[in-house]
Formats: C-alpha cells, sequence, structure tokens
C-alpha cells in the first residue's frame, strides 16, 4: 500500500475532504428533519409517555394520607397496628376534613375494598369530636372495621406508588385481599367480551373489504384508463368524504324506516310492522365500517395490479393453464404484497375506530375505543382510560411493525 | 370489455358475473353517498323519501334547510364553518411547511436512521385517533392550551403532516438532482436553488398533500371532542352532535355541502396527480 495520500486541492487528504463533505451533507440532511422531529417528540410522543404514566400513576392516596403511610410501613399485617398508624391516619383525616378534599379517596380505597366509602364519611363526620392521644381506641369507637385488619390490610395494600391494577382490569382481572391476581366475578367480565369484539369486527371488516375490493381493483387496473379513471372516482370520492357524512348516510340508509327496510319490506322478507334493526347493533357497524374502509384497501391493491403485465396471464394461458389455474398460479402470488399492505392497513385503522361505531353500533356494536371514551369523558376514570388506550397502542404498533418489514411504511400509497 | 368472439360460454358466465360483481360493489361505495342529496330538499321534516319526492312533484322539495342551515336563529353552523375554517387553514400551512421540510431531509440519501425516523413521523397516522385525542387531551390540559384555537391547531400539525410527508417523499422520489446541482455550478446559493428549482418541481406533490393536510383538519372530531370548548366548536363536532340527537334535515343539508366541497377537492387533487406525472415525465 503506498504511503503517498491523495489531496484535494486545498491540501486536506481526498479521504478526509470526502468524510467532512459526508458530515456536512449528513448534518444539512438532520437539520431539515429536526424541526418536525422536535415538534412529534414533544407534543405527541411525550404525551403518549405521558399518558403510560397516568395508566400506572397510583400516588393520589399516598399523598393524601402521608402520615398514615409512614406508620403503616412499620406494620407487619399481622394483628391490629399500633398507636401511630392511628394517629398519622387522624391528622391526615383532620387535615382532609379541613380542606374538604376527602371525596377522591374514598373512591380509590372502595375500589381496595368495598365498605370504605361508608367508614370513612362516618369517621370524617365525627373526627372533629376526638381526644387527643389514645386514637386507636376512638377510631374503633367510631366505627368497628377499623378494628378489623382486613380493612387495613386494604389500605396497607394502596400504599404503592405505582400500581398496575387498571392493567388487570382490563382483562377482567384483579388484586384480592391477598394481593393474588385472580379473575373477577363471571357476570362482570366485560372487557374480554369487548377485546373479542374489537379484534372480530376488524378481523371481519378486513376479510369483506378483500372479498370486495379484490374483482374491483383488477377491474380497475386491467380497464382502458378512460374508463378506469371514471370508475375510480367512485373510490375516491367516499375516500375524500368526511367520515361524519359517511357516516350519516348509512344512518339514513340503515334506520327502520329507512330505504333498505322499506326495500326488504317490499321484497316480502319481514312484514312491515316487525322490521328489522339494521342500526344500532354490530351489524350497522359491519356494514357502514366495511364501506368506510374500502378505499383503504382498493388503493394499494390497484397499485401493485398495475404493475402485474397482462402478457403473464397471456403466457400462462399459451402454456395450457386454464384461466383458473393461471390466476391462481400466476396473478394472485404475485398480488400478495397488495394484499398484505392492504389487509394491514384496513386492521390498524378499524380496530382503533371509535366514530362510526359510536353513531350506528349502539350497546352491542361498540367497541374498545368507545369504551375509552367512556371512560375519558363520563366515569372520568382517567387512568383506565389510559391503561385501555396503552394496551391497544402496543396491539397497533406491533401489526405496524409488522406492515413496516412486510410493505416498508414509505411504500403507502396515497389516491 | 368486450369479449372475443370465440370465448366459450361457461367463460363468458364467469366474467358477466364477474363485472356484475364489480358494479354492485362499485355501486356500494358510491350510491350511499347520494341518498343524501335529495333528502337535503325534502320539503318534509322527516327524513326518507316522501310520496311526493318519488313522484317528482316540485312541491315534495324544498330550499328550507339550507336556509335554516343559513338563517336559523338557534344553528351554530356559522360559528363551526369559521372556526373549522380558521383551524384547518392554520393546520394546513404548519403541517405543510413542517412536512416538506422534513421529506426533503428524509429523500436525501446522507439521512441517518431513515426508516426509524419514517416511521416515526407517520405514525400519527397509523396511532388510534382516541389514544392521540386522550394523549393531546393531558398534554394540552396540562399546558393550559385545552379549549383554545391554538391547542387544536397544534393537534391538527401532527395529524396532517404524515400526509405532507408522505406525498412529498414520493414526489422527490422522481426527482433529478442534477438540476439542483447544476444551479448551484451556475452559482445559485441553496434557498434560491430550493425556491427557484426544487420547489416549483415537487409543488404538485406539496399541494396534493396540502389538501390531504386540510381535509384531516377540517374532517377530525376525535380530537376536538376531547380540546373544544363551546366557543371552538367545528363543522365535524355539530354533526356529531346532531347525529347523535336525531337526524335532521339540516345535517342531510350541511352534508350535501360537504359532499360539493370534497367532490371539489378531488377534481383539484387528481388534475395535481396528473401534473406532477407530466412533471416527472420530463425529468426522466
Amino acid at each position: 500500500m503506498s504511503k503517498e495520500q491523495i489531496l484535494s486541492s486545498d491540501g486536506i487528504p481526498l479521504e478526509q475532504s470526502l468524510k467532512k463533505a459526508e458530515r456536512k451533507n449528513k448534518l444539512k440532511a438532520v437539520l431539515l428533519v429536526a424541526p418536525l422531529f422536535l415538534f412529534i417528540l414533544i407534543i405527541y410522543v411525550f404525551p403518549i409517555g405521558d399518558m403510560l404514566f397516568r395508566s400506572v400513576d397510583d400516588r393520589m392516596i399516598t399523598k393524601m394520607l402521608p402520615k398514615t403511610f409512614i406508620a403503616i410501613e412499620n406494620w407487619d399485617g399481622q394483628d391490629l397496628p399500633d398507636e401511630p398508624v392511628y394517629k398519622g391516619l387522624y391528622e391526615d383525616l383532620k387535615f382532609l376534613k379541613e380542606n374538604k378534599t376527602y371525596g377522591k379517596i374514598i373512591a380509590r380505597l372502595n375500589y381496595e375494598k368495598s365498605g370504605f366509602s361508608s367508614l370513612i364519611k362516618k369517621t370524617v363526620r365525627k373526627i372533629s369530636k376526638f381526644d387527643e392521644g389514645n386514637y386507636k381506641e376512638q377510631f374503633i369507637e367510631v366505627h368497628k372495621r377499623w378494628g378489623q385488619s382486613e380493612y387495613l390490610i386494604a389500605l396497607k395494600n394502596a400504599a404503592p406508588n405505582w400500581s398496575y391494577a387498571k392493567y388487570l382490569k382490563g382483562v377482567d382481572m384483579k388484586f384480592d385481599q391477598d394481593r393474588n391476581i385472580v379473575l373477577v366475578e363471571e357476570d362482570r367480565r366485560i372487557y374480554k367480551i369487548l377485546w373479542m369484539r374489537t379484534l372480530n369486527v376488524a378481523f371481519w371488516v378486513t376479510i369483506f373489504c378483500f372479498i370486495l375490493a379484490y374483482p374491483i381493483s383488477h377491474l380497475l387496473a386491467t380497464l382502458p384508463m378512460k374508463y378506469s379513471n371514471l370508475l375510480m372516482i367512485c373510490v375516491l370520492l367516499p375516500f375524500w368524504t368526511s367520515l361524519l357524512v359517511r357516516t350519516s348516510s348509512w344512518m339514513v340508509l340503515l334506520q327502520q324506516q329507512g330505504p333498505i327496510n322499506d326495500l326488504i319490506v317490499w321484497l316480502g322478507l319481514a312484514a312491515d310492522d316487525s322490521r328489522p334493526e339494521l342500526m344500532y347493533n354490530v351489524i350497522g357497524t359491519f356494514v357502514a365500517m366495511t364501506q368506510i374502509l374500502l378505499p383503504f384497501m382498493v388503493l394499494p391493491l390497484y397499485s401493485v395490479m398495475k404493475t402485474i403485465s397482462p402478457s403473464l396471464m397471456r403466457a400462462g394461458k399459451s402454456l395450457g393453464g386454464t384461466p383458473l389455474v393461471s390466476f391462481l398460479k400466476i396473478y394472485f402470488p404475485l398480488t400478495i404484497p397488495g394484499i398484505g399492505a392492504g389487509c394491514l392497513l384496513v386492521f390498524i385503522l378499524a380496530i382503533g375506530y371509535y366514530i362510526t361505531p359510536a353513531l350506528v353500533g349502539g350497546a352491542s356494536g361498540s367497541l374498545i375505543s368507545n369504551t375509552i371514551a367512556y371512560h375519558m369523558k363520563s366515569s372520568l376514570d382517567w387512568a383506565f382510560a389510559s391503561a385501555l388506550g396503552t394496551m391497544l397502542l402496543v396491539g397497533v404498533l406491533a401489526i405496524y411493525w409488522v406492515y413496516n418489514k412486510l410493505v416498508g411504511i414509505d411504500n403507502i400509497k396515497l389516491g | 370489455m368486450a369479449l372475443p368472439n370465440h370465448t366459450p360460454l361457461n367463460y363468458r358466465i364467469w366474467h358477466y358475473m364477474y363485472l356484475t360483481f364489480c358494479g354492485l360493489v362499485f355501486f356500494f361505495l358510491i350510491a350511499p353517498l347520494f341518498v343524501i342529496l335529495p333528502l337535503s330538499f325534502n320539503a318534509e321534516q322527516y327524513i326518507h323519501f316522501s310520496a311526493k319526492m318519488l313522484a317528482l312533484d316540485p312541491e315534495g322539495f324544498s330550499l328550507r334547510w339550507y336556509e335554516d342551515m343559513i338563517y336559523g336563529t338557534k344553528n351554530p353552523w356559522g360559528l363551526a364553518t369559521k372556526n373549522s375554517l380558521i383551524i384547518a387553514f392554520f393546520a394546513t400551512i404548519g403541517s405543510t411547511i413542517l412536512g416538506t421540510v422534513a421529506a426533503l431531509g428524509l429523500s436525501s440519501r446522507h439521512m441517518p436512521y431513515k426508516a426509524a425516523f419514517m416511521a416515526l413521523l407517520i405514525s400519527p397516522m397509523i396511532v388510534p385517533l382516541i389514544i392521540s385525542g386522550t394523549a393531546i387531551f393531558f398534554f394540552m390540559a396540562k399546558v393550559g392550551l385545552a379549549a383554545t384555537h391554538t391547542g387544536i391547531v397544534l393537534s391538527h400539525i401532527i395529524l396532517g403532516t404524515p400526509f405532507v410527508v408522505i406525498t412529498v417523499t414520493a414526489t422527490l422520489s422522481g426527482f433529478d438532482h442534477s438540476v439542483t446541482r447544476a444551479a448551484a455550478s451556475l452559482g445559485s446559493n441553496p434557498v434560491n436553488t430550493f425556491m427557484k428549482i426544487t420547489l416549483p418541481l415537487i409543488m404538485p406533490g406539496v399541494i396534493s398533500g396540502a389538501l390531504f393536510a386540510f381535509v384531516t383538519s377540517f374532517d377530525e372530531v376525535v380530537v376536538v371532542l376531547f380540546l373544544a370548548g363551546l366557543e371552538n366548536t367545528t363543522i365535524p363536532i355539530q354533526m356529531w352532535v346532531g347525529l347523535r340527537e336525531q337526524l335532521s334535515p339540516t345535517i342531510m343539508a350541511v352534508a350535501t355541502c360537504l359532499i360539493v366541497m370534497s367532490t371539489l377537492i378531488l377534481v383539484s387533487a387528481e388534475l395535481l396527480r396528473r401534473r406532477s406525472e407530466r412533471l416527472r415525465g420530463i425529468n426522466r
């Protein structure tokens, strides 16, 4: 190897000079991406992280009863705790009563063990009459539950700052008194049904979309341009139209006095006074979501089919294959990338659908998103909404990862 | 698609069944939109086809619901339209600028970890809106931007950028970089080169991305549901509220206006796409 280095015009070794230029170009590219990256990091990624944090954050009760929890840490959970625990509890509850903020801990403790609601309410009512010293006896006098160790164990169980109890709730499980993970009672297992229904709807909507989209994508890809452009409008117009407009048109069509029901009655499939319920159940969700998500299946299929040369099928036929055989052996395998892209995209979109199920789904057609919205807006159990959201997010990101591996994110086709 | 004369009968049957099936699917796609149009001209208060409408009697039709939409005293559509347009306008500008600049960086072959950055920047399009809405709501409440136009615009910029990034990187994929080098060799500085050479060439992609961003913001309801106060109501929010109560003919009138708007947007997007293909064709 020669020792002599090649120099660039300004006397720097060429290799170094090239590296410098490369670094400069790299920096330029990174600086261009940086503004959007930082923007998304601050207003999107950070908030989603915050949501994860909320779903496991259980510090409210430790913040509100600080002295109690310092004292209860030393208690072994066997016999009743000693005076310091009750003294801490007295001071904390008294403080909460003066600030009128004890309402929050009632809900949280009652979730840990039912019976806490009346216990805390009664105690708080009488707490101003407590004498100094000997708090243990006074507490037990106010309510005998203060003398039962299971309530104090429940209180101690509420102490950790972090808890995945909300995630357990999301899969129909809970902690029992001894901190074992158990399934909730049979009649309360609602979330498993909800998850299964969401997966079920997303799965079947994907299948329906595929069955409907494959032939028309083929037609669009094989017709001469001037016809296919016209038919493409049928796919693109719904794609560009407001989701609420499309959902409201389904509400018009599926309502009891609507055109589809009129048709069913006219065909004699049902009597006029017993028109079938097509909306506010899972049928409505299926039909409306299939139509709304269909363009997302057609576009990737079309863009793949467009690249398949028609001479391949002719070659298959000329070699003696029947149309069916040529289709199965030649055409279909070539469209698999498009099928993968379309199915994954539709599945991802369907699994998190909110607006359409909320409007046409009713109770039996509502999906996991609707439950998250309910806990965000009505029950105000934000931690649980965050936990459900996180579980859904993990599922979606897993599919997104597969999509990225199989299809490549930069191959998404729009319009 | 006419079949050759010698086609056997069973293939003919298959072929026509296939065409019929396709026809039905196209009908399924497009027909629901057209149900709304006549109902918005209904003279009666109900959302179904009256006997007079079916008989094409002029008395069955009227413009009263459009009047109600525009002049109705208790109707919020005026405020909602104003808000929707303001929010969509600023969100479009923000998404387009941020997205285009980022797409320029992502298309550079010197960009490190390109796939990872791309996956992150596209993710707002993939993550369910309910999750984005929840997360953004917590954030905006924390920084005091809940129930403000600013908060909604910022979140719509997030939701709109993936579309701009996708369309602009697609346009840039066929971009011939020798033209910018030629400009540089002729003494143009990078900013000048971008404004005079690159931008005009990628303009169709930028505009179609901007159209996507506009439509995304204009239609978006989930995030706004979380963020909006009474003052920030938008057209989708009003439709959502109306649809939850009952189907009213006024909503059909609004929906008709939105369909007309989306048709216009579709036509311009199509024209842009063709122009872009032509421009890139010249480059090749």
